[in-house]
């Protein structure tokens, strides 16, 4: 058992050489903050990139920064608030879910799993950000995509391919993003007391309207009380976030009063308080509660999600709560049966999406598909293109689906699992 | 690039017209066959009109089977197909090979379905970029990215190219919008990608399709996000002694946190060609002209305006209109507009060119274009997308002067050479295609392309689909795919530790 921590592109670039020559399997490790996420990964050798770090490039009037893939998080997040700036895609944190250290996690790791936030609604995920990567494949070769410019067209997007692919194509050494100004002013309206349905048309009508609303998330009945500390009590909130500058904030959130002042009660949250709730939605909050049962991430058509969701209910106990105006469902079983296969049939019932499994004991993530099972000609896809990366099978062995070659299962093989 | 080096024909299939001909209509019945030359002359050539060529025969299906057939059908006979939407790209990607079957997806012209609630559109891929828009503006909604050419260009084309437009600093391109494509592999396999809920699952297969050129797999189906529009929309004019001034200024719009609708800069050629042309009352005295648009609610729109008059004024800005009325706010665009036009009519050719820079580097890139401008002897025009710092030269030349054509594509490369160098790109928004294929290795090493080409391999292991595009040369699959290991020459002959 050895880890690898190299300091640089170049020790990056000999360590899989060398594996890639011994064809053994490396576990790709930034902070370790999701390393929960996944099947459980049985390699020999660690590949752990926390030492690979730094601000490369800065320009905030250029709108771009680059990084050392291993850079924290945090590191960044504090630059860039220094210049007035963010990463608009809101990167969420799985500590609180996972139980482990909140604020840890690297740059790499962000553009791994793709993560978002509740801005996603409007600002798009990791991917939609990223403007350029190097990378070190599967192959033992250093290559690069895309460039330091939010405008690019030049080659296949390859930086793109790299988000969500979880290490599984290439290690990923530097990575540039696109960063933009935070808004100066957040104001929060919540509905209160609606029930789901009622909560999803509130917010598709909310969204429908130019008020330019930026994060649209339904917490029910109880669920409202595990953010912010239970302030602001526990009956249901549909809450939707208006950013900007002051007066347009002033003026958008007067018009949403008065297009959904017969919704229901509503109250108005500024601030420190607004910021708070938006992030204990974004880190998935309300079941954060240091267990390890069954939480799924699923995403679907926004006005489709709740039905599914009611229908899960005859067969399942699980909680429930929405956010992307309905489409992004977090769901807690209360049971330490994920039911797979029941909650991906009826996401298919209701039009399709997916569903991943971010929080499960072990034995659970190593005998179930962790993420959705693909159809299969894009399994096959799938596989095919990570074979054109990873030909020996060194980068992340299995952590996507189980087996040598697939990167993804194929759906037929769900059932029989 | 006019000595252009295409895909040597196949001798075998230009042998076998006839029958695939023959065979094309038993796929695609009636009137979706075109072989005879006169007919294909419509199709032999793109928005990059200097390249033409009939193809071996046109085939335009109307459903998805008839797509998945043709492809299966010259998949297993070693068929070149190269796919074609409404033909307005600018870098030849549309260009028909001698040997291939020019696939056009224009009779996929509906819209399959308008969700509100969910703010989607799912179009057919031949459906124009503008289309999209007209079918949702009665209900005050729209689609984002708006390419200049929109009123012809097909949304399967934009996904082919991620196009871009005016609007996408604020709104994205085309790979921002777009949630969910179907589409045909060469082998005929029909797979979908993402659709009308956010990410698709697994790889991002939907990012690396979108700008893929046509060369992974033909587009049949589209879900594009749409917008509710804003309230309203003005625009200020503001004129600059120098194009540094020009430069800073949007450098500082941008620092204090404002990202305009629209942010266009014209310089000196440009602007003169445009006011000759549409008299819409822009200033001639100055070297650097910014069109600055807000949109959104009205009281935002003021408050910003307020804003950026302000930091006009600190940059020196000799002259800033805002505009009162919709009107003027048009005529502000009108030049911007013309602008191509405009410059037509000072030249008998122009050759427009695409790429992107650090937005700082602006004045270099100014100066370093007016130097080229002496040595080749050519005038040349600029309009910037000066938000993202993806600028348009427009050089003028007269191609019926012997060896002016081939040294305006000289002088453009070089242009391209001297943004790579930079730190910016070939192409922001109109893609590779023929035109800068030659070039991409100012951008890329062999293992960049070589690791773009595995892609390729993993979708169209043969490389019949679309080829002589992007990729300066096509190494086969099976070359690629090999590993040179060389197990005694490592580094580390025991275990590394770092």
């Amino acid at each position: 058992m050895t880890t690898f921590t190299p300091s640089s592109s170049a020790e990056v670039l000999t360590t899989i050489q060398w594996a890639a020559a011994e064809e053994t399997p490396l576990e790709l490790l930034g902070h370790g903050s999701k390393r929960g996420i996944g099947r459980p990964l049985q390699t020999e050798h660690t590949l752990d990139l926390s030492k690979l770090t730094g601000v490369t490039l800065y320009e905030p009037a250029e709108l771009v920064l680059s990084a050392k893939a291993g850079t924290p998080l945090a590191e960044i997040e504090k630059l860039l608030a220094e210049n007035g700036q963010q990463f608009a895609f809101e990167p969420m944190d799985y500590a609180p879910l996972l139980g482990s250290q909140p604020g840890r996690g690297t740059i790499g790791g962000v553009l791994a799993a793709n993560l978002s936030g509740p801005r996603r609604l409007k600002a798009g995920a990791a991917r939609d950000h990223i403007l350029g990567v190097a990378a070190v494949s599967g192959r033992g070769e250093a290559f690069k995509s895309g460039g330091r410019v939010v405008k690019n067209v030049t080659g296949y997007d390859l930086s793109k391919l790299m988000a969500n692919s979880w290490g599984t194509l290439a290690v990923l050494t530097d990575v540039t993003f696109k960063v933009l100004p935070a808004a100066e002013t957040e104001v929060t309206l919540a509905i209160r007391g609606l029930l789901d349905e009622a909560a999803v048309a509130a917010m598709a009508l909310a969204l429908g309207s130019s008020a330019e609303v930026s994060s649209a998330a339904h917490l029910p009945e109880r669920i409202a009380a595990r953010v912010a500390g239970g302030k602001h009590g526990s009956d249901a909130a549909t809450l939707l976030r208006v950013e900007g500058f002051g007066p347009s904030v002033v003026y958008r959130i007067e018009a949403l009063r008065k297009l959904l002042g017969k919704a229901g009660p509503l109250e108005q949250i500024a601030g420190e308080a607004s910021k708070t709730i938006w992030r204990d939605i974004r880190d998935c909050r309300p079941f954060a509660d240091g267990g390890t049962r069954p939480v799924w991430r699923v995403s679907m058509a926004p006005s489709a999600a709740h039905h599914m969701v009611m229908a899960l209910r005859m067969q399942a106990a699980v909680d429930a709560f929405y956010d992307w105006q309905g489409g992004l469902v977090w769901l807690s079983m209360r049971e330490d049966d994920p039911e797979a296969e029941l909650l991906r049939n009826l996401i298919r019932k209701h039009g399709g999406g997916h569903a991943t499994l971010v929080r499960a004991a072990a034995p659970h993530r190593a005998a179930l598909p962790v993420f959705e099972p693909q159809p299969p000609h894009l399994a096959a896809l799938s596989a095919r293109l990570k074979a054109e990366f990873d030909p020996k099978n060194i980068l992340n062995l299995g952590r996507m689906a189980p087996g040598a070659s697939s990167a993804t299962l194929p759906r037929s093989t769900e059932g029989a699992l | 690039m006019s000595g252009l080096a295409m895909p040597k024909p196949d001798a075998e299939t230009m042998r076998r017209r006839a029958e695939i001909v023959a065979d094309m209509r038993i796929i695609v019945p009636g009137e979706g066959v075109v072989d005879t030359a006169n007919e294909m002359r419509a199709f032999e050539s793109d928005g990059l009109t200097a390249y033409r060529q009939l193809p071996l025969v046109v085939v335009l299906p109307e459903t998805v089977a008839q797509v998945s057939r043709v492809l299966k059908y010259c998949n297993e006979r070693n068929i070149r197909v190269v796919p074609r939407g409404s033909g307005t790209s600018l870098s030849g990607g549309a260009l028909p090979l001698e040997d291939a079957v020019l696939l056009v997806m224009s009779r996929f012209n509906r819209i399959l379905a308008i969700d509100y609630p969910n703010r989607i559109v799912v179009a057919q891929p031949g459906v124009t970029n503008l289309g999209i828009t007209t079918a949702v503006d009665q209900e005050g909604f729209y689609y984002a990215p708006d390419p200049s050419s929109q009123i012809a260009c097909s949304i399967g084309g934009n996904v082919a190219e991620n196009s871009g437009g005016v609007h996408c600093l604020k709104y994205g391109l085309t790979a921002n919008n777009v949630l969910g494509i179907e589409m045909v592999l060469m082998n005929g396999e029909v797979v979908r990608l993402g659709g009308s809920h956010l990410d698709q699952e697994g790889y991002d297969l939907l990012g690396v399709m979108t700008g893929s050129e046509g060369l992974l797999g033909v587009v049949t189906e589209v879900t594009v996000r749409i917008l509710k529009k804003p309230e309203t929309a003005r625009a200020l004019l503001i004129g600059f002694p120098t194009s540094e001034q020009g430069g800073q200024c949007v450098a500082d719009i941008i620092g204090a946190g404002i990202i305009p609708g629209g942010m266009e800069m014209m310089d000196r050629p440009a602007i003169h060609a445009a006011e000759d042309f549409v008299q819409v009352g822009y200033p001639l005295d100055v070297e650097a002209l910014l069109i600055v648009e807000l949109d959104g609610p009205s009281v935002e729109v003021d408050h910003l305006i307020g804003l950026i008059e302000g930091i006009a004024y600190r940059n020196g800005s000799t002259t800033c209109r805002i505009s009162q009325s919709e009107q003027e706010r048009l005529s502000f665009w009108a030049g911007r507009k013309a602008a191509f036009p405009a410059v037509g009519r000072i030249s008998p050719d122009y050759y427009c060119m695409d790429g992107t820079i650090p937005r700082k580097e602006l004045p270099r890139v100014l100066a370093g274009m007016r130097e080229l401008s002496e040595k080749y002897g050519l005038g040349v025009a600029n309009v910037f997308h000066a938000g993202d710092g993806n600028l348009h030269p427009l050089i003028l030349y007269d191609a019926n002067v012997p060896g002016e054509l081939d040294k305006a594509e000289s002088f453009g490369a070089d242009i391209l050479r001297l943004c790579v160098e930079v730190g910016g790109v070939l192409t922001g928004e109109h893609g590779v295609g023929v035109e800068k294929r030659d070039l991409m290795p100012e951008m890329f090493n062999q293992i960049d392309l070589d690791q773009q080409m595995r892609v390729k391999c993993a979708f169209d292991p043969n490389h019949l689909l679309n080829p002589g595009k992007v990729f300066p040369q096509l190494r086969r699959c099976a070359e690629l795919g090999r590993m040179h290991v060389h197990r005694g020459q490592l580094a580390f002959p025991d275990i590394p530790r770092f």
